[in-house]
């Protein structure tokens, strides 16, 4: 539990710190540490220089405009789980929020550090895929958006460059007779997800699905959209027959491995599960809008 | 005999039955405790170990070169350094062996292969990372009925040559053939396999301690985390060759023991070896991982149970075998007659003609030990075993659980009661503590409830487990620890103000002693609790004492506190006469005073008694107030309780829902009741965390699965159930202040109840058993193989 030696820098602004990350080899970016001081004191990762981004000021902000939620990379899970707009109109982040970790994780931890550290098990990217969300990415040479669908390409691995650093996240707004949900099954509270389920969707004038978008994580080597379940739910009657029929497509879709968590037929049948629960949720917060 | 006792003091006094708020909080709350690695001492070292990653495997070579280069390295210490001095191997309190470093072979994953001291933590563990050691696995042994077969390799070459094998110890209790007789003619038999897995006590603080050598003085003082300070003493005189006066052992404040504190590990013994040979204070802490995967584990029995009774439901026979996974070395610190602990207590609250159980010890590749975690020596294994069988049987015969329970309880009338396996139970009313538990929960409101949720294809379950603990090890003749016989102690020496100092021969590590055991003065003497200072934990002060674990403490030291108290008092008499100018035998005791019978205000306080013990004794008389008490118990105590669960299952998910959980406990007289309030609410929430959370678990070629708090499930204050509690009072007839003791009570008593609810649940579905911990995974895996979906 003792990590082993590294180099420390805060720079007092991002072009600082990306100058750093150009510069430097083996540099890594710190912000709340929740993902990142485990490996260290485990000595699973060995850095040369942690880049502190903690003093750089604006990047912990959330601001919504009409097109969106605009979230700085550093916004933790609390200040977002707290957030009016949130409250009011992003129940899937309100609900993801809510069920990761515990109070102190989640004062520290940052939706940019889960993202950017892209554990299989973690919520944040399977709300972000469901959401349809832009990740932006910035370095010394200038900044790209990454849509959240093409973001996460392997276990720990994303589309960031080892010299960018994750500066905002763009959550698109809901829209009409809107409604979202995050089912996260877990062994207890504040534990990784056996399986995580975000739902993002829309209910047209007659009342089908209009719009869908499912994420799922811990059930893959990476969080991904299950796009055979959305496939089955555009157009079509939110009914328990549908629900169950997306939730087994997105089972099939899954590919999860035997673990502490439970086997993989397990985890497959509660991924089923799950989506079934998370679209009941959605689609009955989507009614009460209409 | 069931009368409860009244409260005899005023809340100023705070004797027995006060709630009295703990003396220790301000500081804790405060976060001004003192805990181990709180201590640092200058010129200190820190000590870190290099560990297995193998389960078993040859060690071939150890190469420190490169680790000595670390700056800051001060020494590497390897089993071959240790082999010179003949410590490599250090005698275990359950009469086994243990390596403190191997010289050879490695037995379980984690196991310490060397220490690295330095001057700093961070650079000791730099040096332990620069450690080069070369492993050849070998073939490991993780599954205890394996270990058994002929053809499994012998893990411990270095026993008797009659000893060539995996077989540790057989124990047995009872009679065999009058057993097997009852279970022949019994008109309905059931027979069962139940693992209660392995687990671990995981404290809040780790294990830890400086070992400070004074080289000129030739002392060696070991502050360190343990439950039992003067045996640590006693062995470490015993292995070191150092005098016993010149050793002295101090604990600090522990952040919880249950168990895990007994046991003396390598650590201890490195860092005793470190500051020896470098003349400095030595440091040692373990961390999470390290306390997790190495420290000694509890549980890992695998029970075969069979029990015969008639069909209308009255029990006959019982009989038991079981096989007891040890790990690579039998390190319980269990009472040398009983290598099972009291495990023999289990025909529980059942009036049984026959019974025999059988224990079998075997050595596995695995951590060591079998410590009795907050379980009074293996009580938790019987509770469950008979707490399970006793339901299984009522539903066989289609009969209330309940009803089942109270056919066949000893009764009150039969206290003192002879069990087939050869306790004595003390006193106990077991059908009251069951009725009581029953009316709280509302028993037969529930059973209809669960009848008509069944129908609709809902899952609901009800369990009951009406324990019997046995706890207050104990009474000489019989119970001994590496030759120490199991008495406690209690010194008090009355001060001329009129204030206390009392050391007791146990150590709390959350119990609330510093309170509960100024009650008990106050309640024998008059002295209010804020006027009683309780001390414990530093050898070369408290009386010799075997230490906090098993319940004992207030069974043992308790006793001896109130003995003291009562010789004190008899002293106080003499005073007074003398004070008074009236005979001794005139006097009366009342509220802390003594007076002249037929003349109250003829009176002596007890501190105005003591003003005069240094001031005015009477010529022939000792001056002074003090006194000191060794208590030899006549008998274990036997607390019990009934437990009532209500589960509802997710059928979707597998997942288990502890609605309801009353517990019923009766510890007989209560020193302190908010303080056994606490102790049951600790103890039913670890009884409900291996239920359905915890367990240790280890792969085919012995990796821990669950070394870290990630994949070892500690419940949280979400899940835990809100616990509502009730209480009667049975007194022990035999203890001075008619106390049973209660820290255990509910660890033993919670898990079968959670266990038998979730089978209740789902018997019509053809349900028998389900072992603990009753995960999402397993209960979805049944439902499924029955047929039932969401």
């Amino acid at each position: 539990m003792i990590p082993p030696q590294f180099d420390y820098v805060r720079p007092a602004n991002l072009d600082e710190a990306l100058a750093i990350l150009r510069d430097r080899e083996g540099a890594k970016v710190l912000a709340g540490g929740y993902s990142l001081l485990p490996l260290l004191k485990l000595r699973l990762a060995s850095p040369e220089v942690l880049v502190d981004i903690g003093a750089i000021a604006g990047m912990d902000g959330i601001a919504e405009v009409e097109k969106g939620l605009h979230i700085g990379g550093r916004a933790t899970h609390r200040s977002i789980h707290e957030n009016a707009a949130v409250k009011a109109r992003y129940p899937l982040l309100e609900d993801a929020a809510a069920g990761i970790g515990d109070p102190q994780i989640r004062n520290w931890g940052t939706m940019g550090g889960s993202v950017a550290h892209a554990d299989p098990s973690a919520d944040w990217p399977a709300v972000l895929i469901a959401s349809r969300a832009a990740i932006n990415v910035r370095s010394a040479g200038g900044d790209r958006w990454i849509d959240a669908r093409d973001f996460f390409i392997d276990s720990f691995q994303t589309a960031i460059e080892p010299n960018e650093i994750l500066t905002e996240i763009r959550v698109p707004a809901p829209g009409a007779n809107a409604g979202g949900a995050y089912a996260k099954l877990e062994r207890r509270a504040g534990d990784f997800s056996t399986v995580g389920v975000a739902v993002q969707l829309n209910l047209g004038a007659d009342g089908q699905i209009s719009a869908v978008g499912i994420g799922l994580t811990a059930v893959a080597p990476t969080p991904f959209a299950a796009t055979d379940a959305e496939a089955i739910l555009m157009g079509a009657t939110p009914d328990e027959a549908t629900f169950r029929r997306a939730g087994d497509a997105a089972a099939a879709q899954s590919s999860p491995t035997t673990d502490a968590h439970g086997p993989a037929e397990y985890k497959k049948a509660m991924v089923s599960e799950m989506v079934v629960r998370a679209l009941r949720s959605a689609v009955s917060r989507a009614r009460k809008q209409a | 005999m069931a009368t409860e006792m009244q409260r005899q003091t005023t809340p100023e006094v705070g004797g027995m039955g006060h709630s009295v708020k703990r003396k220790e909080d301000p500081r804790f709350i405060r976060g001004a405790g003192q805990f181990i690695d709180d201590l640092v001492l200058p010129g200190m070292l820190w000590l870190d170990i290099v560990r297995s990653p193998y389960a078993h495997a040859t060690i071939k070579s150890i190469d420190a070169s490169e680790a000595l280069k670390v700056p800051g390295v001060a020494a590497v210490i390897t089993g071959a350094d240790l082999e010179k001095a003949g410590l490599h191997w250090m005698p275990t309190l359950a009469g086994d062996k243990q390596m403190v470093l191997p010289t050879h072979t490695v037995m379980y994953q984690s196991q310490e292969v060397a220490a690295v001291v330095a001057t700093s933590r961070y650079a000791a563990a730099d040096g332990v990372a620069a450690v080069m050691v070369d492993y050849e696995p070998l073939e490991v042994v993780v599954d205890p009925h394996k270990a058994l077969l002929p053809d499994a390799p012998v893990l411990r070459p270095d026993r008797a040559a009659d000893k060539q094998n995996n077989h540790i110890w057989h124990w047995e209790s009872g009679d065999r053939a009058a057993a097997d007789a009852g279970l022949a003619a019994a008109e309905h038999r059931i027979s069962e396999d139940i693992y209660i897995p392995r687990i671990h006590v995981a404290s809040i603080e780790t294990c830890g301690c400086v070992a400070d050598w004074d080289a000129i003085r030739g002392q060696m003082t070991l502050h360190m985390t343990s439950q039992a300070p003067h045996v640590i003493r006693t062995v470490l005189a015993l292995v070191s060759g150092l005098p016993e006066q010149n050793i002295r052992v101090k604990t600090h404040d522990i952040g919880g023991g249950f168990g895990g504190k007994v046991p003396v590990y390598p650590g201890y013994v490195l860092a005793v070896v470190a500051s020896l040979t470098t003349g400095k204070p030595v440091k040692w802490i373990e961390d999470r991982s390290e306390n997790l995967q190495a420290d000694s584990f509890a549980r890992d029995y695998h029970i075969h149970a069979e029990m015969g009774a008639t069909n209308a439901g009255k029990i006959t026979s019982l009989k038991v075998s079981t096989i007891a996974d040890h790990g690579y070395t039998d390190a319980a610190a269990d009472p040398s007659k009983f290598p099972a602990g009291l495990f023999n207590v289990i025909t529980g609250s059942y009036d049984f003609p026959n019974a025999f159980v059988e224990v079998d010890g075997v050595y596995t590749n695995k951590p060591p030990g079998g410590v009795a975690y907050r379980c009074s020596f293996r009580v938790t294994e019987a509770v469950h075993a008979i707490e399970r069988m006793v339901d299984i049987l009522a539903h066989d015969l289609d009969i209330d659980p309940a009803k089942i329970r109270m056919d066949n309880f000893i009764q009150p009338e039969q206290m003192p009661y002879k069990t087939p396996t050869g306790w004595e139970y003390d006193s106990g009313d077991y059908p009251r503590a069951l009725k009581l538990a029953m009316d709280m929960i509302g028993y037969d409101d529930l059973r209809k409830e669960q009848a008509e949720k069944r129908a609709r294809g809902e899952l609901m379950g009800i369990g009951i487990s009406s324990f019997t603990e046995i706890v207050g090890a104990g009474p000489s003749h019989d119970f001994d620890i590496i030759g120490l016989k199991m008495f406690d102690s209690c010194e008090i020496r009355v001060h001329p103000t009129g204030k206390v100092l009392a050391r007791i021969g146990v150590q709390t590590q959350g119990q609330g002693h510093e309170t509960t055991f100024a009650q008990i003065i106050a309640e024998e003497l008059g002295f209010p609790v804020a006027d009683i200072k309780i001390e414990y934990g530093d050898t070369d002060t408290a009386p010799y004492g075997l230490g906090t674990y098993a319940s004992r403490s207030t069974p043992v030291a308790g006793a001896a506190t109130a003995m003291a108290a009562r010789k004190i008092k008899e002293k106080a008499r003499h005073l007074a006469a003398h004070l008074l100018e009236a005979n001794p035998d005139d006097l009366v005791w009342t509220n802390g005073k003594w007076s002249v019978k037929g003349s109250p205000d003829r009176s002596k306080t007890i501190q105005e008694i003591a003003f005069a013990a240094y001031t005015n004794h009477p010529q022939g008389m000792e001056p002074g107030l003090e006194a000191v008490d060794y208590y030899d118990p006549p008998n274990l105590t036997f607390p019990f309780g009934s437990y009532i669960c209500v589960v509802d299952i997710d059928k979707g998910t597998g997942q288990v829902t502890v609605r309801r959980f009353v517990a019923v406990d009766d510890c007989g007289n209560i020193i302190n009741p908010m303080i056994v309030d606490g102790q049951i609410h600790g103890g039913l929430t670890m009884g409900f965390a291996p239920s359905l959370l915890e367990s240790m678990t280890y792969d085919e070629n012995g990796n821990n699965l669950a070394g870290t708090f990630m994949d070892y499930l500690l419940p949280t204050a979400v899940e835990t159930p809100a616990w509502e509690l009730g209480k009667t009072t049975t007194p022990s007839p035999h203890h001075p202040i008619g106390a049973k003791g209660v820290g255990e009570s509910a660890t033993v008593g919670a898990p079968p109840a959670i266990a038998n609810a979730v089978v209740d649940a789902l018997w019509h579905l053809g349900v028998r058993n389900i072992d603990i911990p009753l995960t999402p995974q397993k209960i979805w895996a049944i439902l499924r193989e029955k047929g039932v979906t969401a």
